[in-house]
């Protein structure tokens, strides 16, 4: 019988977990100032947004490991001041997967946000409410099924990533050798067997994850009558 | 007292306009605002409530909302606002719609009792029809204890049984809270019923001001009853000719001679007058 590894998966879900949780809060405000800006620098902040869905992996990875190794000031500074490296690590990781993820948790929000009845929020407004009351009482509690898409996109997007965590963490098992990369690995010493359970596995989490969130949507839009 | 007068300039269909209106409103006084679409009906409401921003000054009793110097945000001016699509909150019950507003228990009860909503105080928006939601929405807008209503059409999406239970719906709330309102409405019925002030904008401009009675009936003369009404079909019928003319939701016909037939043509908008005879009333 083969010896399962679980470790892999366990430090991509981590990895996912603290990621997802990170740009929860960082993309919340960014995206409802997106939603409401009519700034004429709004393009370009959408499209410095975006641009890590264009972007190949290995250029994001390259920046990231020229920003943030020791032969740069911001990874000199982590170091001296905290004694924290931030490249081929878990901590690097979390950076890097931060700025690959960030627009799949932003893009679903701000259209969430987008898709709001202008006149309800106005109407907030008009009841006197601040816009931080507005977005905390009437606009997120209204666009759930996008909270949960850009979630769950998020999540899913971070631990099916491969490139930026090669690049920027390398294969460190229990440090930076999380699922995408193990299986790289068992394909290049040719262990089918096990990348194919490895691949099962990963495919078999993706498409439930993926299905519950399409159900979630389906039964929220029956119940409150909106997208 | 409001006492306004707002500037702004404005990209309307028809090319670039500019909104200039000076009014004063009498304090608990119910004012209509009419005229044809794109004539500045709306965007002059959303400078009142502070949605939009504009030049000139806006007073409300001794509160100065809108100079030179300041504009008090949405937040800062004591406003109800409804809108024609309801804009309730989805996620909250009818209760905590007008809760969200204001955490006085006693007025919401007030209020949904004077609506005939009670029994409805637990259920979410979605599960209304519109003309509980809209009737939820108004008790929504008092619960500020505004000093100034604003209302864009809130009843055009209804169908006419409900608008005539929510005119009455509104014109309770107006008589017991005394608030001044403004309300934007193309219903001469509606205005009639509810508006002792009629204001009819053009470009941006005020056109028309005064007593409902004086701008509504459009008799003139020794004219005693007079609609207006658009031809939708002119009919030969042996020698004499038939026009089909609609007069609000009823369709009419009045008979023509050839030579008043050649004069007039279908999709014009036309007086149906008559002198001789007193109309009579009677009940269906």
């Amino acid at each position: 019988m083969f010896e399962l590894d679980f470790t892999p998966f366990i430090l991509s879900f981590k990895l996912a977990a603290i990621v997802t949780s990170i740009l929860f809060f960082i993309a919340i405000p960014i995206a409802w100032w997106l939603s409401q800006t009519k700034s004429k620098s709004k393009a370009f902040i959408e499209a410095v947004v975006s641009l890590p869905i264009v972007l190949p992996p290995s250029v994001i990875g390259f920046y990231i490991l020229f920003a943030l190794s020791y032969n740069s000031p911001i990874g000199v500074f982590f170091e001296d001041t905290f004694g924290i490296k931030l490249v081929f690590n878990f901590t690097g990781l979390v950076i890097a997967s931060c700025f690959y993820s960030f627009p799949f948790m932003v893009q679903p929000l701000q259209g969430g946000f987008e898709s709001l009845n202008k006149n309800m929020l106005e109407a907030s407004f008009v009841a006197g409410k601040s816009k931080l009351e507005t977005l905390l009482h009437v606009a997120l509690p209204n666009i759930k099924p996008a909270i949960i898409t850009a979630i769950i996109i998020t999540f899913a997007h971070t631990v099916g990533e491969f490139g930026v965590v090669l690049m920027v963490g390398g294969s460190i098992p229990g440090e930076t050798k999380v699922a995408s990369v193990a299986i790289y690995e068992m394909v290049e010493i040719m262990d089918y067997s096990m990348a194919h359970i490895y691949s099962g596995i990963m495919l078999t989490l993706s498409f439930l994850v993926l299905l519950g969130v399409y159900v979630f949507n389906q039964k929220h839009k029956k119940r409150i009558g909106v997208s | 007292m409001i006492k306004l007068d707002i500037h702004k300039k404005l990209q309307g269909s028809n090319g670039d306009m500019n909104l200039d209106i000076k009014l004063d409103i009498q304090e608990n006084s119910f004012v209509a605002l009419s005229g044809k679409s794109g004539s500045g009906k709306t965007t002059l409401l959303r400078v009142l409530a502070g949605l939009e921003k504009a030049e000139g000054s806006l007073k409300v009793a001794d509160k100065i909302w809108l100079d030179s110097k300041k504009s008090l945000v949405p937040q800062e001016r004591d406003i109800g606002f409804v809108f024609q699509d309801y804009a309730l909150f989805p996620n909250m019950s009818v209760q905590d719609n007008l809760l969200f507003v204001n955490k006085n228990k006693k007025l919401a009860t007030h209020l949904l009792e004077l609506t005939e909503l009670t029994e409805l105080t637990k259920r979410l928006p979605n599960t209304l029809s519109g003309g509980q939601q809209q009737r939820v929405a108004l008790c929504r807008a008092f619960m500020r204890e505004p000093k100034l209503l604003l209302m864009d059409e809130p009843l055009s999406a209804l169908d006419p049984f409900m608008r005539a239970k929510l005119q009455n719906d509104i014109l309770k709330l107006h008589n017991e809270f005394k608030t001044t309102t403004i309300m934007i409405s193309h219903d001469p019925s509606e205005i009639y019923k509810l508006a002792s002030r009629v204001i009819v904008l053009e470009n941006g401009k005020v056109i028309q001001d005064g007593d409902v009675k004086e701008i509504l009936l459009k008799t003139n003369g020794s004219q005693k009853f007079s609609l207006r009404g658009e031809i939708i079909d002119i009919i030969k019928a042996d020698i004499i000719f038939v026009a089909i003319v609609a007069i609000g939701q009823q369709i009419v016909e009045v008979v023509l001679d050839e030579n008043e037939a050649s004069n007039f043509k279908v999709a014009q908008i036309v007086n149906v007058s008559t002198k001789a005879f007193a109309p009579s009333l009677s009940s269906i």
